[in-house]
């Protein structure tokens, strides 16, 4: 069973997930790999605003392929989420909700969403033409020098995501292994 | 000896480059139906169902099948009586890397210097290894990698007494550290001997091998079929998220080595795990 959802992502929404969720994201969400993520940590280490509201924003991991013409988006699955895991706390603490990405993520990730109150979603890493099947627009919020880079403004339909880690700490990575391999004992 | 333009070595990269990224070598493909029917985790089954899905879909629409594009690993077996015309072969294998990457839309992943982080626009230079052999072919495999899995391979330098049990926990280590990260179910591929470069070498060479083709000596096939069977009994399953199709296959390739040592690299691949070889 999905579980629909839509973002802006609140934070009675994020409560209510459970590690191992399986959802479907609608609305929009906003993109940023590592060099994104080294600007918008920069700028919040100054105290100017960030490109666009973070409050209750969720971020996908991701770069795409470039679109062909009369595409909306090329190929767009996520990207590994630990190279983002030394910015994400700064962001998580400006009121970043949801993050979906693919891989683990540090303790210090993990605490700032129990904290705070932040969801962190799987996409199946690899099934990159399928998943931009799901986005039904896209445009360039800044950083476009950035290329695949630059962050983007995508409105997602129903974009199939599972929650590996929830606002409690509850983390699929451990606990699906786990329950695989109590199934076969 | 056999004359080869330079200009259809990149006619023939760059159109390979596009290939690749498309449609996945039948035998991996193969290989993940077989998990896919084998697996008896729901979740993991459902995952594997939608990497089907996806492969479809890239086929059908002509998309690349990730959005990692990879760095473009390019391997030559470059017969001796092979005359190259009309140009400098890497210079030819770069050109058909740039064509191919702007003319079918991939993604362009390389950065002009590790720390300064410019990326060159257009997914050159390509990662080339040349092997001379006899005749007057030249065969290029063309195998576009992520960084995804490239990042959780692993390199190390185990001395003898360390032995088969060594490399064994090597191994197992190296895949239980990556986990969920490189895309699982993954492609081990094993370098075992040589030196510290050409072990790592020797990883990348054993992913190129397909995968319903195991190592041609009876020891080493042995060792491919346990760790696979080991690795398969860790439980991280397709993403990470639990079930039994952890490894798609293990491959291993050896080489003699020094008396003192025992070298053994890991090279991770993901389950897009592109490849093509064309023989000019």
């Amino acid at each position: 069973m999905h579980i629909s959802i839509q973002t802006p992502l609140s934070l009675e929404t994020a409560n209510s997930l459970r590690a191992g969720d399986t959802v479907l994201l609608s609305g929009e969400i906003y993109t940023a790999r590592d060099a994104a993520h080294a600007r918008l940590v920069e700028l919040i280490h100054r105290g100017e605003p960030l490109p666009f509201p973070i409050q209750d924003a969720v971020l996908y991991y991701v770069g795409p392929t470039p679109a062909k013409p009369g595409q909306i988006i090329g190929s767009a699955g996520p990207t590994t989420s630990a190279r983002m895991d030394v910015y994400t706390p700064y962001l998580i603490a400006q009121g970043l909700r949801g993050m979906l990405g693919k891989g683990r993520r540090s303790p210090a990730v993990v605490e700032a969403m129990k904290t705070h109150g932040a969801v962190y979603f799987g996409a199946i890493g690899g099934a990159a033409a399928l998943l931009s099947k799901c986005i039904v627009k896209s445009e360039i919020v800044c950083y476009e020098d950035l290329g695949a880079e630059a962050i983007r403004r995508l409105t997602v339909r129903d974009f199939p995501a599972t929650v590996v880690i929830d606002t409690q700490g509850n983390n699929l990575f451990e606990l699906g292994v786990q329950a695989y391999l109590d199934s076969v004992k | 000896m056999k004359e080869i333009a330079a200009s259809l070595v990149t006619e023939t990269i760059r159109d390979m480059c596009i290939q690749a990224n498309v449609i996945l070598p039948e035998d991996v493909a193969a290989s993940i139906s077989v998990c896919h029917a084998q697996e008896p985790w729901p979740t993991a089954k459902e995952t594997l169902e939608e990497l089907l899905e996806n492969m479809e879909i890239a086929r059908q629409e002509d998309l690349p099948l990730c959005q990692d594009t990879g760095a473009a690993s390019v391997f030559l077996e470059l017969g001796q009586d092979v005359h190259i015309t009309g140009g400098n072969l890497y210079e030819a294998i770069h050109e058909g890397v740039r064509q191919g990457y702007d003319a079918g839309y991939l993604r362009k992943s390389i950065v002009a210097d590790p720390l300064r982080r410019k990326n060159t626009g257009d997914n050159t230079p390509a990662m080339i290894h040349v092997d001379i052999v006899s005749g007057e072919n030249l065969t290029i495999t063309l195998a576009p990698k992520g960084a995804g899995s490239e990042n959780m391979s692993r390199l190390g330098l185990l001395t003898p007494s360390a032995g088969r049990g060594g490399v064994v926990d090597f191994v197992l280590e190296t895949v239980r550290l990556a986990g969920p990260n490189p895309c699982p179910p993954i492609v081990v591929g094993i370098g075992i001997g040589g030196n510290f470069d050409l072990v790592a070498t020797l990883a990348k060479k054993a992913l190129l091998r397909p995968l319903d083709q195991p190592n041609s000596d009876p020891y080493y096939q042995e060792l491919e079929a346990e760790l696979l069977e080991q690795i398969n009994a860790l439980g991280i399953g397709p993403q990470g998220f639990g079930g039994r199709s952890t490894a798609l296959e293990v491959n291993i390739e050896t080489y003699p080595t020094h008396i003192a040592a025992l070298p053994v690299a890991v090279n991770i691949n993901c389950h897009v795990a592109r490849r093509m070889t064309v023989t000019l």
